[in-house]
């Protein structure tokens, strides 16, 4: 029996009873649950803010952290605005590297919020609908880790969906009291401040894990199916002729209400739905009716094309206009989650002939409805009577229009000083006044979607739906075929390339995962990853990522999924679906130390973070990272010792933690065979860093899968890939590859020339492969 | 603030301290030749077309003959470099950024820390920051950008100029430094 968190405390005064009279009697009881986990507890069960701090010092320690400040001034608070510039202090004694780790915390208090309060809203959902009782189940007989991550961090194996209730109490004190340090005039010390957001993190994997593990437990996703189905994904995927309802967000209860209303009236297949972001992901993990439109950047172009007939709204990373921008189509919206109501009169309680009516008749603009089921009946009545009346409306222009704008447009360059990637709109847009609409349309192909060029305009021209309509003919063409998301890892599979993994034999685990703020578009995602598979790596993916890397094809017309398999093996390219189905990712980590390994998991964080660290090879790319949840992602694998490369946008994120090869002291292990201290290369070299180009980040991956433990058969692997991209991609021998040979045998066979000769001249010196580990209580047996 | 004083991107707003503009640019001769260790970052745009007149590789390498400082090609950028010849050294630009930042660190030679770093050719954002880290972190180092836009977390920037103007002053430049003046054509 044990004991969950979540207990009730009695405090009596006074008691008589037979027995006799007892005074000031307290009793604290928890909720009684079954143990079915006899593993002991480990030393940081549902751990407090400061109970990782030593690990989190040894790793920043290491990987120090380089501040990039947007700005030299604070403005939190009213002493302010402060000049933080240099040296100066606020008014409040906080300086700049303080205030920027501040800041940090922040975003990663932001982002595992987010991801908190989208398991509770989840899981409170599912329990009203299914039951406190409903047994989770994400793999059947495939998996019995269901809970990788909230074992190893809560030490609790949550068996139904009440227990998840415990983890997400956990999850919220903590992302309160993390908070809460970002007051004024509380944390002073910007390593604090660090740690602080690597438990933002860990407490985000938390959150995200009971999110998706209730979901596929009780909305029957795939479990862990490596050959889940695959869907389709596009913006020409809808077919136009039937009403439409695109659904934007996240969270997916609405979009379950819309299919399952559908089904109950005999409607499937006559009303078509369509998603953009992660509920896109999670819709077809629900229904193989569902189809994906494409990533978050896609929202305004879907929107203004008119293609959508009624547009559902859950809740993060969807535009703040998209009320506004569907007025303009006339297309009703549906606002669904607590978090986004977008100032429309709350519907929830009004019988649904009344609100579809207003809807259709276009006597308000759109409703919140807090009621999953009724979304769907209202929105589901709503699109067909709609449609009809509607005659896909858009505000996308004829190209008549845009030449004539062009002409009319003064090269002011203030569009081209909004976008984010400085793309050249004013020259094509003298090109337009020419007739040319190509330079626009190549402007497509690298476009966010964010139109900071249309508000820019003094002309107020709509640049964006220029860019769109310009590259129209070929943006509606788009079908591809991406795997739908298959949730976790199975036990079986993780047996299977432990070993391997942990040896360095599959060179490595490339996690591609985050938002669509791509420097040069998602096709550069699709390249690295293909990369890698052709290398047989693991490619792991999910999110937007995991769309953009579908929307290639090759010479045969096949997407990366239709090529690679989707298992978790070498060669293989496994979407593990949303957002939240990041925690799978960490989870594979962890169930490697735990299952390959035998490392004790429960409550453990510190030695299984430890083990991960220093022998899987497991990399993360956020190539097109934008948001706060990504932040809190990434923090949540630095805690666990896994590295993270961004994208040259993810430089705003404030702060690095760059290893310095040039310091052999930061690059020693302790030899848990004898304690002694040993020099092992800096493997890997950064725990988060922005890379420039596609070409620096894939060399860098490669790079950062080296990992002390690697054997000289599986460094040598290492070393073949990442000298071979280095030698194609940046025109020479990498000049460090002296600092990740141990020993001969080290150096691959078919390279030994060169390397030898680099190794001569750099006057290396073999060192011995230990058994690494950065936490002296797993020394065996010390010296002396 | 003057409209020359304005970042290139909008929002890129510095703070208190911003670059001063290099309205001489025979002045970042002097300085570079003033200075006891420059370095010269040059970023992956460094070795595209930048325009159908340009390439900015040819200013680098010019720059970094002229006045003999070592010069650091992030990202990608070290091949174009070794197939013109020109001994550049490969690092990202998070790692040059840091190790300026850095006063301990001894350079590329070892021989000591850098007291001016010219920056050019890196994504405007990611210069913007990395010029900000060392602004704030780096007590002992300058920074100027050679780029055409206005970056205002640099010690010096150019303003923000047309193609024809920002050749113009690279080679008033290059001239200051030694280097024979050629014509501008755009």
């Amino acid at each position: 029996m044990h004991l969950t968190r979540k207990g009730v405390h009695v405090k009596i005064d006074e008691l008589k009873s037979d027995f006799g009279l007892f005074k000031n009697l307290e009793l604290s009881v928890g909720r009684v649950a079954e143990e079915t986990w006899t593993e002991p507890t480990g030393p940081t069960p549902f751990p407090s803010v400061t109970a990782l701090r030593d690990w989190d010092m040894k790793l920043l320690q290491r990987y120090r952290p380089f501040y990039l400040p947007y700005c030299d001034v604070c403005c939190l608070c009213t002493f302010g605005k402060c000049d933080l510039t240099q040296d100066k202090r606020g008014a409040c004694g906080l300086n700049m590297a303080g205030q920027q780790s501040r800041i940090v915390l922040l975003a990663c208090c932001i982002g595992a919020a987010t991801h908190v309060a989208h398991g509770r809203h989840l899981v409170e959902h599912l329990i009203e609908k299914y039951g406190r009782n409903s047994p989770l189940d994400i793999g059947g007989l495939n998996i019995d880790i269901e809970a990788p991550v909230t074992r190893l961090v809560c030490g609790i194996k949550p068996e139904k969906l009440r227990d998840l209730e415990d983890v997400l109490d956990y999850c919220e004190e903590q992302v309160t009291q993390l908070l809460s340090s970002t007051h004024t005039g509380q944390e002073g010390s910007n390593l604090d401040f660090e740690s602080k957001v690597f438990h933002a993190g860990m407490v985000d994997q938390v959150g995200m894990e009971a999110a998706d593990i209730a979901q596929i437990s009780v909305l029957g996703f795939p479990k862990a199916d490596p050959e889940a189905s695959l869907t389709d994904l596009g913006f020409g995927v809808a077919d136009v002729s039937k009403p439409t309802i695109l659904v934007i967000g996240h969270n997916v209860p609405s979009s379950v209400g819309i299919i399952d209303y559908l089904t109950e009236k005999g409607l499937l297949g006559k009303v078509e739905v369509v998603g953009i972001c992660c509920t896109a992901h999670d819709i077809t993990r629900y229904s193989s009716m569902a189809k994906i439109v494409g990533p978050i950047s896609w929202q305004l172009r879907y929107i203004r094309s008119g293609l959508a007939d009624l547009i559902v709204v859950d809740e993060q990373c969807i535009r703040a206009d998209t009320l506004v921008e569907a007025q303009k189509v006339k297309t009703p919206v549906i606002a669904s989650s607590e978090k986004n109501c977008l100032g429309l009169e709350n519907r929830t309680a009004t019988p649904s002939e009344k609100t579809i009516a207003d809807l259709v008749e276009n006597k308000v603009p759109g409703v919140l409805i807090l009621d999953s089921d009724k979304v769907g009946e209202v929105a589901v009545e709503t699109v067909m009577k709609i449609a009809p009346k509607r005659g896909r409306f858009k505000i996308i222009p004829e190209l008549e229009k845009i030449v004539e704008a062009a002409k009319e447009c003064t090269e002011c360059n203030e569009c081209r000083r909004a976008c984010p990637n400085d793309k050249p709109i004013p020259e094509a847009m003298k090109a337009a006044a020419k007739g040319d609409l190509n330079p626009l349309a190549e402007i497509l192909e690298s476009c966010v979607g964010c139109a900071r060029c249309d508000s820019a305009c003094p002309n107020d021209f709509p640049l964006h739906s220029f860019i769109v309509k310009a590259g129209e003919e070929k943006l509606c063409k788009e079908k591809f075929k991406m795997r739908v998301g298959r949730g976790a890892i199975q036990d079986v599979e993780i047996r299977n390339v432990g070993q391997p993994i942990v040896l360095g034999e599959i060179p490595g685990v490339i996690a591609i995962v985050g938002c669509s703020n791509y420097p040069q578009g998602g096709k550069e995602v699709a390249e690295i990853a293909e990369e890698f598979a052709k290398r047989r790596f693991i490619v792991v993916t999910s999110g937007c990522a995991a769309m953009s890397m579908a929307m290639v094809k090759d010479e045969e017309g096949k997407t990366l999924y239709e090529k690679y398999t989707g298992a978790f093996d070498a060669g293989g390219i496994v979407n593990v679906g949303s957002c939240v189905s990041n925690a799978h990712i960490a989870g594979a980590a962890i169930k490697i130390a735990n299952i390959f390994a035998k490392r004790k998991l429960r409550a453990n964080y510190e030695e299984i973070a430890d083990y991960i660290h220093n022998r899987v090879g497991a990399v993360g790319l956020a190539w097109g990272a934008y948001s706060q949840k990504a932040a809190a992602i990434a923090s949540g694998f630095w805690r666990l010792g896994v590295p993270v490369v961004v994208g040259p946008h993810g430089s705003k994120y404030r702060r690095m933690l760059l290893g310095r090869q040039d310091k052999p002291e930061d690059w020693c292990v302790l030899d848990a065979r004898t304690g002694d201290k040993v020099y092992v290369g800096p493997a890997p070299e950064h725990l988060f860093t922005a890379a420039e180009t596609k070409e620096e980040a894939i060399v860098l991956l490669a790079k950062m899968c080296m990992r002390p433990n690697d054997t000289s058969k599986g460094r040598a692997i290492k070393l073949t890939h990442y000298v071979d991209l280095h030698r194609r991609l940046f025109g020479s021998l990498p000049n460090d590859i002296h600092l990740f040979v141990r020993n001969n045998t080290d150096i691959p066979i078919t390279m030994k020339d060169e390397i030898v000769k680099v190794l001569e001249e750099k006057g290396w010196q073999e060192q011995r492969i230990p058994d690494p580990t950065l936490l002296p209580r797993l020394v065996r047996e010390r010296k002396g | 603030m003057s409209a020359k004083e304005e970042p290139w991107q909008r929002a890129e707003i510095a703070g208190p301290k911003k670059a001063l503009l290099i309205l001489k640019p025979e002045v970042v001769g002097a300085m570079v030749k003033k200075a006891k260790r420059p370095i010269l970052v040059a970023g992956h745009l460094a070795a595209e077309d930048y325009s159908k007149s340009v390439r900015m590789i040819e200013y680098v390498i010019r720059i970094g003959k002229a006045a003999n400082i070592p010069v650091v090609a992030t990202a990608h950028a070290v091949s174009e470099f070794i197939k013109r010849g020109f001994q550049a050294t490969s690092m990202s630009a998070m790692d040059i950024g840091s190790r300026l930042a850095d006063p301990e660190w001894k350079g590329l030679d070892g021989a000591g820390s850098y007291d001016l770093a010219l920056f050019m050719g890196l994504p405007y954002y990611m210069e913007f920051v990395i010029l900000s880290g060392l602004k704030h972190f780096s007590a002992n180092l300058k920074t100027i950008s050679l780029d055409r836009f206005y970056n205002p977390h640099a010690s010096w920037s150019f303003p923000n100029l047309s193609v024809k103007d920002w050749k113009e002053n690279l080679e008033t430049i290059l001239a200051k430094l030694g280097e024979e003046r050629k014509d501008v054509n755009v």
